[in-house]
């Protein structure tokens, strides 16, 4: 177990007051809120930042702390001394501000010892567990066709043996409907963190993404494809093969059709009431001038079309 | 040990909706929270009086969001409401 030095994750000096714990652990609050945070890691270290906070703003804890930990360096492998919950008496929880699921071994060998043991008892306190909350990623054909995906979770429990929360890992099949969007999330109910004194289970919140496609693009339940085509199918039309989830389709090109032509499939998009529609955006394709007869054909097209595209940007 | 269970839930799509009593069991909130969130705008909300109110999945998304900055950053349900709507205005413009 790896020593913690609070002070430097929260950024203050160890003669620091409340007030300027409390500033410093509210501005990186906001700056690592999951809710609010755009950076990669933003949920560890908010748990970080609020493990830190919940002991130094409590004056017992922070004494306590304070007296175990000023020999240490963050990151120093740790062992709390014997006798250390006799002496401080840390059973009682006391955690007001933020939800305490995920802290570190590290806390909770110092504070978590027994906090919980009178949870499971008559007549104790009942809280519900805590939400989760975990991303899936999955492929565009999933989404399409419905899915079965396994995922691994780390889940808060409290030990019944000790009365400490431990991290127990979890594996769940989870069904993933057809027809799921990008971004939205599925509620499993009850498979979030365990309640205590009798409380029931918090939920699990799955938010589901799409794993990048190397055709379609996915705007909320319509896709988008871009379809190569030759000039004389533009220009002349033509009826040529596409690709959707369901798979091949015809699709007609309209003579006289230029580059970035939308042409819509009804219902070929994500399955839902109603289904999403497939949008294919047309891209003309020119074949290059390599060979003598090419470039001959070019030549010719020159001659018997004459057109200036630029005319009306005045070029 | 792991253990492996094969589970199904409910999306929170267009379909969603609860009522002012299940989301005070989902958020594990007294009603009197709820309804000072409603009143403050940090939700929209179909209905007329509390015990018809449907919170449809965007409503109980944000409400859940607004009860964790109100407990995390410590913000009153002014501050979150306005705190959700730049958040939103800012995803909009990352699109």
């Amino acid at each position: 177990m790896d020593f913690k030095d609070y002070y430097q994750i929260l950024g203050v000096s160890k003669t620091a007051t409340q007030d300027e714990i409390k500033r410093a652990y509210r501005k990186l609050a906001r700056k690592y809120h999951p809710d609010v945070s755009k950076e990669p890691d933003a949920e560890a270290k908010f748990k970080e930042v609020a493990e830190a906070y919940e002991v130094l703003k409590d004056p017992e804890k922070r004494k306590a702390y304070d007296q175990f930990g000023s020999q240490w360096q963050q990151g120093q492998s740790y062992q709390p001394p014997p006798g250390w919950e006799q002496e401080f008496g840390f059973g009682g929880g006391g955690y007001t501000e933020t939800g305490t699921g995920g802290f570190s071994e590290f806390f909770e060998a110092l504070f978590g010892q027994g906090r919980f043991r009178t949870a499971g008892g008559r007549g104790g306190f009942r809280m519900r567990g805590e939400d989760l909350h975990a991303n899936v990623y999955i492929d565009l054909e999933d989404a399409f066709r419905g899915t079965t995906q396994t995922i691994s979770l780390s889940i808060p429990e409290v030990d019944p043996a000790t009365g400490r929360l431990v991290e127990k890992s979890k594996r769940l099949q989870v069904k993933i409907p057809q027809g799921i969007q990008e971004g939205q999330k599925i509620r499993l109910a009850g498979q979030g963190a365990p309640g205590m004194g009798g409380g029931p289970n918090g939920d699990l919140y799955l938010e589901v993404h799409f794993k990048p496609h190397r055709w379609f693009k996915v705007e909320g339940k319509d896709l988008i494809v871009e379809l190569p085509i030759t000039p004389w199918e533009a220009a002349l039309g033509a009826k040529v093969a596409v690709p959707t989830l369901a798979g091949k389709v015809e699709l007609k090109i309209p003579p006289g059709s230029q580059t970035g032509k939308k042409l819509r499939l009804k219902g070929k998009g994500l399955p839902g009431k109603p289904p999403g529609d497939q949008y294919v955006v047309l891209k003309i394709v020119t074949p290059p001038a390599d060979t003598p007869e090419a470039k001959k054909l070019y030549e010719e097209m020159a001659k018997v079309m004459p057109m200036n595209p630029r005319a009306a940007m005045g070029g | 040990m792991n253990q492996e269970i094969i589970v199904s839930g409910v999306v929170l799509d267009e379909h969603f909706r609860l009522t002012l009593v299940e989301v005070c069991q989902l958020c594990d909130v007294s009603a009197e929270t709820v309804i000072e969130l409603v009143n403050e705008g940090v939700v929209e909300i179909q209905g007329g009086e509390p015990q018809d109110w449907r919170f449809d999945a965007v409503a109980f998304q944000r409400l859940k969001a607004a009860l964790r900055l109100e407990r995390d950053l410590g913000v009153n349900p002014a501050g979150a409401a306005l705190a959700l709507d730049l958040l939103e205005e800012l995803q909009m413009l990352r699109r």
